[in-house]
């Protein structure tokens, strides 16, 4: 399964990362090398392995459903590119 | 006063040799000298260091104090500090103020530690030599042409170039272990789970892990002492029992059984490196301890299955950054789309941009199963090889790195090479364990060499004293760089 150019597009797109037609180009070329240092994984037999996401063999933590942040919004939305009556601004998406 | 141990530096704090007002400006003076040239530092801002200094002063006229009040540390730039700039090497968060501070900065804070700045990283901590930095490239001080490591290369600089008594790193493929080897100090990436992640900027959740880097092992226990501890808001941070990390910095070796992957010394490690890490082994032979020769098959597999999972959970982390709720916004684009697309594709740089795009494809519909899940197999292949070698050693040894410091600019068109540089290292973050590297010579080019030392899951203690015992009977940890004035 080699990546072709369409798939770096498509990739782009979903990762939400604009890219020129040069940089297309660029990154496909490098995705192909390290796709192929990749692909070495391929040959190893995994039958029966149980797939490992976590580095501790541990369940995930509960607590109790009870509010524990207090409401610092103008703290926070101080870091925003741009606000207006507290609400964050995008460009509109609704006609 | 800059060669002294934090524990000296404690106590001439305390018997009121120097005030922390005073130390804290003596750094700041060497910082304000040489990072024009060594770049080590993103951000300072002496008044809020100050602020803190005063604090500590004011808290060492009393009684109660801790072994680290009053003592200047430099903070990775990808812990958010409150107040302070956090960019994480950025574009993108380049006007970023942090409103809150990480698990590690409160640590900090609470034992009156003094924040004496951000350090360079590679952007997101996705590099290996710090040239991924918006803020430009850190430079060794062993050596201006060659590079410091990544991607905690700015720590690793400023600890060598004495620009702060310690620092704090991350390490998720090699970042704090790496750079510690390339700039000749001491680093430790503790237990997965060990330090909160809380407040420390996202990269790949199941592999990040803070630590310290210093000048020696004793140094590296008193911090980790404080960085340590469990944290409610991190769902992986562990709840264990506290522990005094130092408590056994003084045993003697006796006993000790040293493992030697035959994987870590062979082809690809470099002559001078390889003869270095022979010598520090026959150190310890010295001091003690037995060598059993030990396999770990898997571990050749340890890159590509790291190059698969690291992007995918970065994929997923770094989706936050959209333009809207902080970070940067482009200044022009037609629609919601289009400003997402403009924002990340001028916030982040190449290396993060191409990592987004192998997470987002191996993640993606009909390729999840081939890649992703394969990789999360082969992990658990590689973390079983450590459980079966800790059956016949007590830790792991061999070379942080196969080379000493590249050359600034030697890989940096070649993604493959750059990744190939932290063989030995990403294992131990795959199995989720710990691991250090100390000083252990120079290879032929001057440069400094890196022992690794892999602990069994929490036995930092342990490999503290083994990283210290080393360092009682050589001073390579203590050498300080030729064109630096100390």
């Amino acid at each position: 399964m080699s990546l072709s150019i369409n798939d770096v597009y498509k990739v782009a797109r979903l990762a939400r990362l604009g890219v020129t037609e040069q940089e297309a180009q660029t990154a496909h070329a490098q995705l192909l090398t390290i796709f192929s240092l990749i692909a070495e994984m391929q040959a190893v037999d995994t039958n029966g392995i149980a797939p490992m996401s976590h580095a501790q063999d541990i369940t995930q933590r509960l607590r109790e459903d009870v509010v524990t942040e207090h409401n610092q919004r103008e703290l926070f939305q101080a870091a925003a590119p741009q606000i207006k009556k507290g609400l964050y601004l995008v460009p509109q998406v609704i006609e | 006063m800059l060669n002294s141990s934090l524990l000296q530096l404690g106590a001439a704090l305390r018997s009121k040799k120097i005030s922390s007002v005073e130390l804290t400006q003596l750094y700041l003076h060497r910082i304000a000298a040489l990072n024009s040239k060594l770049n080590a530092y993103i951000t300072v801002n002496e008044e809020m260091s100050l602020v803190q200094a005063r604090a500590a002063d004011a808290q060492l006229a009393q009684s109660e104090t801790h072994a680290l009040t009053g003592i200047p540390i430099a903070q990775k730039d990808i812990f958010c500090a409150m107040g302070w700039r956090t960019t994480c090497g950025s574009k993108m968060l380049s006007n970023f103020i942090a409103p809150y501070d990480a698990h590690v900065i409160e640590q900090f804070n609470r034992v009156g530690a003094v924040n004496l700045g951000k350090t360079n990283m590679d952007e997101f901590a996705m590099g290996s030599s710090n040239e991924t930095s918006y803020f430009g490239t850190v430079k060794n001080p062993w050596g201006h042409n060659a590079v410091p490591g990544g991607s905690s290369g700015g720590s690793a600089a400023a600890v060598s170039a004495h620009l702060c008594a310690a620092a704090t790193g991350t390490d998720t493929g090699g970042s704090i272990r790496q750079p510690a080897a390339l700039c000749g100090i001491s680093g430790l990436k503790p237990t997965y789970g060990v330090v909160s992640r809380y407040g420390m900027i996202a990269f790949a959740s199941s592999l990040d892990q803070a630590g310290p880097m210093a000048h020696s092992a004793e140094d590296l226990a008193l911090l980790l002492n404080v960085m340590a501890g469990f944290d409610e808001r991190d769902s992986t941070s562990l709840q264990r029992e506290t522990e005094d990390y130092a408590r056994d910095l003084n045993k003697p070796l006796n006993g000790l059984r040293i493992g030697l992957p035959k994987e870590f010394f062979a082809a690809g490690l470099s002559a001078d490196v390889a003869q270095a890490i022979e010598a520090s082994i026959a150190e310890y032979k010295k001091l003690g301890a037995s060598v059993v020769d030990i396999n770990l098959p898997n571990s050749r597999l340890s890159i590509p299955v790291y190059y698969v999972l690291a992007p995918a959970e970065a994929s997923s982390n770094l989706s936050r950054y959209d333009g809207v709720r902080y970070g940067y916004r482009a200044p022009e684009y037609t629609n919601l789309a289009d400003m997402y697309e403009k924002s990340r594709a001028q916030g982040f740089g190449e290396e993060v941009k191409r990592r987004i795009m192998i997470g987002t494809y191996v993640l993606s519909h009909g390729y999840y199963d081939a890649y992703y899940l394969q990789a999360q197999k082969i992990r658990r292949l590689i973390a079983q090889d450590f459980v079966e070698a800790f059956k016949q050693c007590d830790v792991i040894m061999g070379p942080t790195t196969p080379t000493t410091a590249f050359n600034l600019g030697e890989k940096n068109d070649d993604p493959v090479q750059m990744y190939l540089s932290d063989i030995y290292t990403i294992a131990v973050n795959l199995a989720g364990l710990p691991g250090m590297s100390i000083p252990a010579g120079f290879g032929g080019n001057g440069l400094p060499v890196g022992l690794q030392i892999i602990g069994n899951y929490f036995d930092e203690a342990r490999m503290l004293n083994v990283a210290h015992q080393y360092q009682q009977v050589t001073d390579w940890h203590t050498r300080t760089p030729q064109h630096i004035e100390v």
